[in-house]
């Protein structure tokens, strides 16, 4: 259906990844930006659990070998088709012979593309989610390269429409690098001075940063007390180990650890967190629970319009 | 062997949110296999919940991933505190796993010269507890073994290795592990086994779960 004729950096399938595999140890996984890889399924039609890519830093080059619809959500690049300059947060329609190619990125760090139907992707544990470590789920448990054939999962029941689009006001606040957190469990493990720099210090992610998580440059937060039995973590906790120097756990996060986790970014955030790059400056800023809920309404009501019939 | 354990009064649980889809409900601070059972069926009686997706016990508490569209912090910590208060089911004894280990680590004759013990000890106490699986995790497959025997208790290394071979089997603490997967690692590598802990294809794809036991076994190449 799509023929990749350059891949991209690091261009993955993903989906809404596999919450039943922590118990095991192996990571959530799945898309890193969900706001953006749920607007694009639903701007095709799709579920918004089906398979899209995940296009890291440079997207790929597709062909259409078949005409089909599809929408690109997410980070910002210049996209065009057949050379043409094509709108992103919109379901677009490429004809047999279409190219679709990505070219310079304007901001953000991932963007996700969604095919009408969903991707056809391997299943591992309940997911389309590609897993590196284990070399399973998507395609082929690795990231694309040229010359990779992606299918589609099942033909629609109903022809899909281009046209639907998502407005910039209803995205994440993608420009706004201060992520929402919630006090973790041991904020008081932190010294007064750290506690002070927690919520106000300027943090930056540094280059070790990936699907796992980012160590974060910064001030170094002492810690003190006894070594913690380990137990389960969550993606957006912010770890602090021995060092001093903050982790923000993301999608392949490692499941379970013992190093104090002193925050956790809320799940509205963590669109926003996804499309960080090394060297973006970051703050965290506390927030109430209610807060946090609002904040994920207020994106889930976004989504909603995608499900209204298209005008 | 263990005296019988007086029934002790359900101590209190602490909950903390971990952002607004999830929870970690503590139940205490101490590794201790009592704590460790009542964190496994907490876990077990949450994942029944129609709003809990995940619940993933740890050493002596339980992450809790929960639908925020199902319910609250508040709600689900009520039912937490509710069912942490119960006596916990009986405990099955958990499957026993034995495993061959060819004690010949990289890291034996350090850790000897540090315990001051030959390596032959070495390999017979660390053979010699039926260890319990605490906690599932980490990276695939891996799981947290214990307690270790005090006569061989070391803190981690200084220096994490930034590879460690699939199958090295390690202490550090009161702990002891295989890693399932070469991934870096600060353990101690006194030994290594053929057993695969990392089963991609089945479901659960690991092969000890949380309140398994087991046994090594001293064996050679």
């Amino acid at each position: 259906m799509l023929r990749v004729l350059e891949p991209g950096l690091f261009t993955t399938v993903q989906d809404l990844g596999r919450p039943n595999a922590i118990a095991s140890g192996v990571p959530p996984g799945g898309a890193m930006d969900r706001f953006a890889h749920r607007a694009a399924n639903l701007l095709v039609g799709n579920s918004e659990g089906d398979a899209t890519l995940e296009c890291t830093l440079t997207g790929p080059h597709l062909l259409a070998e078949r005409s089909c619809v599809v929408a690109i959500a997410g980070a910002e690049f210049e996209i065009r088709i057949n050379g043409q300059v094509a709108p992103t947060w919109t379901g677009i329609f490429l004809g047999k012979g279409d190219h679709l190619a990505f070219g310079a990125r304007r901001s953000g760090g991932r963007a996700y593309v969604a095919v009408a139907g969903g991707i056809q992707a391997d299943r591992w544990l309940g997911s389309a989610s590609t897993n590196l470590m284990a070399a399973r789920g998507g395609m082929n448990g690795r990231n694309m390269k040229a010359g990779d054939q992606i299918g589609v999962a099942r033909e629609a029941s109903r022809p899909a429409v281009s046209g639907h689009h998502l407005p910039k006001r209803l995205h994440p606040d993608y420009g706004n690098h201060t992520l929402a957190a919630v006090v973790g469990p041991h904020l008081k493990r932190l010294d007064p001075d750290s506690r002070g720099l927690l919520f106000k210090a300027a943090f930056k992610v540094s280059r070790e940063a990936d699907r796992m998580g980012y160590r974060l440059d910064g001030p170094r937060l002492g810690t003190s007390g006894d070594e913690l039995l380990s137990f389960g973590l969550t993606a957006g906790a912010v770890q602090v180990p021995h060092g001093g120097q903050a982790i923000l756990l993301m999608a392949d996060h490692q499941t379970a650890g013992g190093y104090p986790v002193v925050a956790t970014v809320v799940s509205a955030s963590m669109p926003v967190a996804a499309q960080l790059v090394p060297g973006d400056e970051l703050h965290f800023a506390e927030v109430t629970l209610d807060r946090a809920h609002q904040m994920r309404l207020s994106l889930a009501n976004a989504l909603d319009t995608l499900r209204e019939p298209a005008r | 062997m263990r005296p019988p354990r007086s029934v002790r009064p359900a101590s209190r649980v602490r909950l903390h949110p971990l952002g607004d889809t999830a929870l970690l409900a503590e139940l205490g601070t101490r590794l201790d296999t009592a704590l460790n059972t009542r964190a496994i069926a907490l876990a077990t009686a949450l994942k029944k919940r129609r709003d809990v997706r995940q619940a993933v016990a740890g050493y002596a508490g339980v992450t809790v991933h929960f639908d925020p569209d199902q319910t609250t912090h508040e709600t689900l910590g009520a039912a937490i505190k509710r069912l942490a208060a119960k006596r916990p089911p009986m405990a099955e004894p958990g499957r026993l796993h034995r495993i061959p280990v060819v004690y010949a680590g990289p890291d034996l004759e350090e850790v000897a010269a540090r315990l001051n013990l030959t390596r032959e000890t070495i390999a017979e106490l660390h053979s010699k507890p039926i260890y319990r699986v605490f906690l599932v995790g980490f990276v695939p497959g891996w799981a947290y073994l214990g307690p270790l025997p005090e006569e061989l208790e070391l803190p981690r290394r200084q220096v994490p290795r930034t590879q460690v071979p699939a199958g090295s089997v390690a202490i550090a603490g009161r702990q002891t592990g295989i890693y399932p997967l070469p991934t870096p690692g600060g353990w101690h590598l006194i030994g290594r086994t053929s057993v695969k802990l990392f089963l991609p294809d089945r479901d659960p794809p690991c092969l000890f779960r949380a309140g398994d036991r087991v046994k090594f076994f001293a064996a050679n190449l």
